[in-house]
């Protein structure tokens, strides 16, 4: 979708994420995916009268890392009650952090290089789920509702942007990012289909250089795709109202996959007051500087740095703002993301190409669960074989599936499977026979017709049986066609 | 005693939880013995005194079999061995009614033991039943409890104080050797005092309040009420300590407390500096009440002590503090009675949303006081006035600590009134809430604080019914006012 | 009512705040408890109306902190006792009535 000429979008968004802790925030029941309905609950997340909560360290220690990855300050922090009526939330109140949450004045940077504020990064916990039954089994219009408390009291931390994001696209970078550190801290598993990374988008438009205008919060946002069409559903929504003279209500919006469209979710003439106070139940958080450099200290590096470090080893510049070449820096994002990048620089040490051991990495590594076991030194000699011209790309990639299915060496494999590139003689021979064969495409190549080349290497592999190499079959093409 | 009206209370009523617990632990009584002499008097008395949500018969029959067993062979049954207790029914009891004599938690049964409960058990003490209370603990009377009010012992015409009314009545009336309450803003202090009895409020954070069902929980403590003084000590020292389902509890080790007591007893309190409140010991209190306050700094001084006054000027700000914080603090604990998940459930006639349903619930289950508190504690809270009446009453919360630590400078112990007057005829206080409330004036202030106070019988006043006087003291010192406790528990 | 509002509290504010508290009060208590909240707030105009310039607020009694819990699995609950509690249920879950959106 595109947003109307004139107008600009500013988005805001809030992560939830769920921190990988074994057990809840407040009580020692798992933190659990998938588990049959109210098996995982005690009285502390059932909210029953006369239980009380008490604070996993292993959460605040996630937290603290979550922060930290994100140029956070970390301070001393206290809980809070957010009071509201939901039958999903047991005491009918939320532990979250308020005025003073753990995390604070942080950034993010985004692969292209914009900078986005991060505001808050607090510690709360997670609600109940409900089901609706009867009517549409939607909310609004259900007879019922099930509701299931496993997911109450599970450890989330709120990350807060600042309104600095301009368009679906880098909401979408964001996320993706986000997502990525998230998960190189441990902090959590950043997965949005289970549900454990929730994104909700604070959206309004504006004419450049006029002030924020009011914007909508966007909830129910699952995927990456969602996000986007919902950001850019929202914007259209919004600057066709107030072309036509309509003023945007503040108000919590639902996203409708199915519908591509946001409607209001709540009555509007009952305004929200969630009388925050400090929860007396539990005593405030004060790490110690030396927690918190211990946390800084034993954080693994960021996804950026680890671009970077592959920038550096590839000869290219780690993100898309200064590089230009966007299809390799995708490769490096690629890699980064994937957790394949240890294996590539092993590979690089071990003596492989930095440039095609990212390639081969982003395309044929990714995906498998058995990347991880790969042996960068064999992966190495893979790639160090297609550079000596004693394998074929196709080869390679043959080479590096049979090295992900059953290991092994890759020199015996090559042997086994009858690998070994044609030489130079035996190639020429064969482009000649199928130039004689297809005059009129020769003719057609040699008019500058750049599909006509496919066709020949691809003849020339089935001639071969896969033992041509396409690029010095399409070599020889050129210079007998005069075009090199 | 009140004469007439009293229940009459036979011999050995007010026997004590000591001689019981080392009868039982020498073999000299059996626990059930002492269980069938306690029914007896509960088979008798307890239609009229109605101290009871529950009496637990099997359970306590069960309990005490266990102890005898235990004596039998030859292994220690606990410092509570075979000694009756009454609970306050806000302490959850796993599988048995737990109702905080409110309609909302109807058919409720913890599916868990409140802390003190398990504590209680493993000292050997036997569980004889859950009191009646103001429901969720709200008033000073126990006339606001959906299962009607708890009459005093002492006189039956007449409230035997509240919260905890049921509490103390059980003991009083010699249902029950000891019993435990929980005091939020003297809700075990003024029924103790109205009933003739000793009542603990401990530092904050002493005994757990896991289990414990919430009213207002940064000032909720819960203790013991006791015959004497050694008693309370005893109970108190099984009860405290540490609990890790608490983040409010704290390390402290509890320092042998009948130990102090017996310390007073026998060496009095010499070189202690008393200091007597000024600010609660005038204006509101009846003059019978402040003439056994000095009774008791005489009592004081004979022991050893220097008496005299001390200003703690900002004590008299703490009524008002009081009900802007635990109000706040209720109407968000208390928003968890929704009719979802355990308790009453009411769908109001033509309506099927669950929001009507939690209103309708709520309007059914809580009676006119509980609703009063969640009113006013929302406001209290609302967008607009949290920095006016919470926000200001957190910061005289401060004046006060202050004032009190500037108190202990000069003062070892502090003492007041625990109530102003003696027990009063139900209905006498109900027609405006702040009458009611005013009975806290004196108590309030340590529960703001979090520090200990012990309330003390010291005679009767002109009506002839009993008279408590208050102790204070700073964070963590049970051992010094269970001392002074002594002494004037001595003079009775 | 006749009583003077501390701080301008109106009938309107009662229900309003009925509403927040999820109580849905009759007019007699709306009309009793507008009259009592008015009289206590007039109470609490002490406390309100204090010069507190300077004076920290104390949210606790305690001075603890960094109170934690290891993070390792307890036991839960026995679903059908968890159930048993519930006003409604169905298919191992609490059954309410359909919720009309967030609020």
């Amino acid at each position: 979708m595109v947003i109307k000429a004139g107008w600009e979008i500013v988005i805001g968004l809030e992560v939830h994420a769920e921190l990988a802790t074994a057990t809840k925030l407040f009580c020692g029941c798992a933190n659990a995916f998938g588990s049959e309905p109210n098996t995982n609950v005690c009285p502390v997340c059932l909210g029953l009268p006369g239980s009380l909560p008490v604070l996993n360290e292993q959460a605040v220690e996630y937290a603290m890392r979550i922060g930290t990855a994100l140029h956070c300050e970390i301070r001393r922090s206290v809980f809070s009650r957010k009071n509201y009526f939901y039958p999903d939330m047991p005491k009918d109140y939320q532990v979250t952090q308020y005025d003073l949450p753990i995390n604070s004045d942080g950034y993010l940077d985004l692969p292209n290089g914009k900078r986005i504020s991060i505001v808050r990064a607090h510690m709360e916990e997670d609600t109940g789920k409900s089901t609706h039954f009867g009517g549409t089994g939607r909310i609004q219009g259900s007879d019922g509702s099930l509701v299931d408390y496993n997911r109450s009291g599970v450890p989330l931390v709120e990350i807060v942007s600042g309104p600095d994001l301009t368009s679906a696209d880098d909401a979408k970078a964001y996320v993706a990012e986000m997502r990525s550190i998230l998960v190189a801290t441990g902090g959590s598993d950043g997965k949005m289909e289970e549900g454990s990374m929730r994104v909700d988008a604070n959206v309004s438009v504006r004419r450049p250089g006029q002030p924020l205008g009011t914007r909508c919060e966007i909830k129910n946002l699952n995927s990456l795709r969602s996000l986007v069409r919902a950001i850019d559903y929202e914007a259209n929504r919004q600057i066709d109202m107030l072309e036509a003279g309509e003023r945007v209500t503040q108000e919590t919006r639902h996203w409708s996959e199915d519908d591509g469209r946001t409607s209001s979710m709540r009555s509007k003439e009952e305004a929200m007051d969630y009388r925050y106070f400090p929860e007396p139940d539990l005593v405030p958080l004060d790490p110690s500087p030396e927690w918190v450099a211990r946390v800084a200290a034993g954080l693994p590096a960021m996804p950026h740095d680890r671009r970077r470090l592959l920038a550096t080893a590839t000869g290219w510049s780690a993100d898309r703002s200064d590089s230009g070449m966007a299809p390799d820096n995708d490769a490096v994002l690629t890699v980064v993301e994937q957790d394949l990048d240890a294996l590539v620089l092993a590979a690089v040490a071990a003596g492989a190409d930095a440039r095609r051991a990212v390639n081969r990495a982003a395309n044929e590594l990714t995906g498998s669960s058995r990347a991880a076991l790969l042996d960068p030194g064999a992966f190495a000699t893979v790639l160090r074989l297609e550079d000596d011209g004693r394998l074929t790309a196709t080869q390679a990639k043959a080479v590096i599936g049979e090295l992900l299915e059953h290991g092994g060496d890759p020199v015996a494999i090559a042997a086994a499977k009858g690998y070994e590139a044609l030489d130079t003689s035996v190639l020429e021979g064969l482009v000649d026979e199928l130039i004689a064969a297809h005059p009129a495409e020769f003719e057609r190549l040699r008019g500058g017709d750049p599909k006509v080349g496919g066709f020949f290497v691809g003849a020339a592999m089935k001639r071969s049986g896969g033992k041509a190499d396409g690029k010095a079959v399409t070599a020889l093409l050129r210079s007998k066609a005069g075009l090199s | 005693m009140g004469a007439s009206h009293a229940v009459h209370v036979g011999p050995g009523s007010s026997e004590t939880a000591v001689s019981i617990a080392d009868d039982v632990r020498a073999g000299r009584r059996s626990a059930q013995a002492v269980l069938a002499l306690h029914r007896t008097r509960i088979d008798t008395a307890e239609a009229e005194v109605h101290a009871f949500n529950l009496v637990l018969t099997d359970q306590a029959a069960e309990a005490a079999a266990r102890v005898d067993e235990t004596v039998a062979s030859g292994r220690d049954p606990g410092p509570l061995a075979g000694v009756p207790i009454a609970l306050k029914d806000n302490m959850c009891t796993r599988g048995l009614a737990t109702t905080c004599s409110s309609r909302i938690l109807e058919g409720w049964r913890p599916p868990y033991d409140a802390t003190v409960v398990s504590r209680l058990a493993a000292a050997g003490a036997v569980i004889v039943g859950k009191t009646n209370l103001d429901e969720f603990a709200m008033g000073s009377s126990t006339e606001n409890s959906a299962f009607g009010p708890t009459r005093n012992p002492h006189d039956l015409e007449r409230v035997p104080g509240g919260s905890s009314g049921g509490s103390a009545a059980a003991v009083a009336a010699g249902f029950a050797a000891a019993s435990l309450g929980s005091d939020t803003g003297g809700s075990i202090r003024q029924p103790a005092s109205l009933c003739g009895l000793v009542g603990v409020k401990p530092t904050y954070g002493a005994v757990s309040r896991y289990g414990l069902i919430a009213f207002a929980s940064s000032l909720d403590q819960i203790g013991p009420f006791a015959h004497t003084v050694e008693d309370a000590a005893l109970v108190l020292e099984v009860i405290a300590g540490h609990d890790p389902m608490d983040s409010t509890s704290i390390e402290s080790p509890a320092p042998s407390l009948v130990s102090a007591v017996q310390q007073g007893h026998a060496d009095g309190v010499h070189g202690l500096r008393i200091g007597i409140v000024t600010e609660l010991s005038g204006e509101g209190i009846s003059a019978d009440v402040l003439a056994r306050v000095e009774v008791a700094a005489n009592r004081l001084r004979d022991a050893g002590a220097t008496v005299d006054h001390v200003s703690v000027p900002s004590t008299v700000l703490g009524l008002s503090a009081y009900y802007l914080i635990a109000p706040a603090e209720a109407s968000s604990n208390l928003a968890r009675f929704d009719g979802v998940r355990f308790g009453l459930r009411m769908v109001p006639e033509g309506s099927a949303n669950v929001q009507d349903m939690m209103a309708a619930t709520r309007a059914a289950g809580f009676g006119a006081e509980v609703k009063r508190r969640i009113m006013l504690g929302t406001y209290a809270l609302s967008a607009g006035y949290y920095d006016a009446y919470y926000g200001q009453a957190q910061k005289v919360r401060t004046l006060i600590i202050n004032d009190f630590q500037r108190a202990y400078q000069s003062f070892d112990v502090l003492l007041t009134p625990t109530s102003p007057t003696t027990a009063f005829a139900f209905g006498a206080k109900t027609a405006d809430p702040m009458t009611m409330y005013i009975n806290d004036v004196c108590t309030i202030p340590s529960n703001l604080s979090g520090d200990p106070a012990i309330s003390v019988p010291c005679g009767v006043g002109d009506d002839g019914l009993p008279v408590g006087v208050q102790l204070l003291g700073p964070a963590l010192s049970e051992a010094l006012l269970f001392r002074c406790a002594a002494v004037i528990e001595k003079g009775n | 009512m006749s009583e003077p509002a501390a701080r301008g509290l109106t009938r309107d504010d009662v229900v309003h705040v009925a509403k927040l508290a999820r109580l849905a009060l009759t007019d007699a208590e709306i009309d009793r408890y507008t009259a009592d909240l008015a009289g206590i707030l007039g109470h609490a105009e002490d406390v309100a109306s204090l010069d507190t310039e300077g004076v920290e607020p104390t949210a606790h009694p305690l001075p603890l902190v960094n109170v934690f819990r290891a993070d390792v699995v307890r036991p839960s609950l026995d679903r059908e006792e968890v159930l048993a509690c519930a006003p409604s249920s169905d298919q191992h879950q609490f059954r309410v009535p359909s919720i009309l959106g967030i609020a």
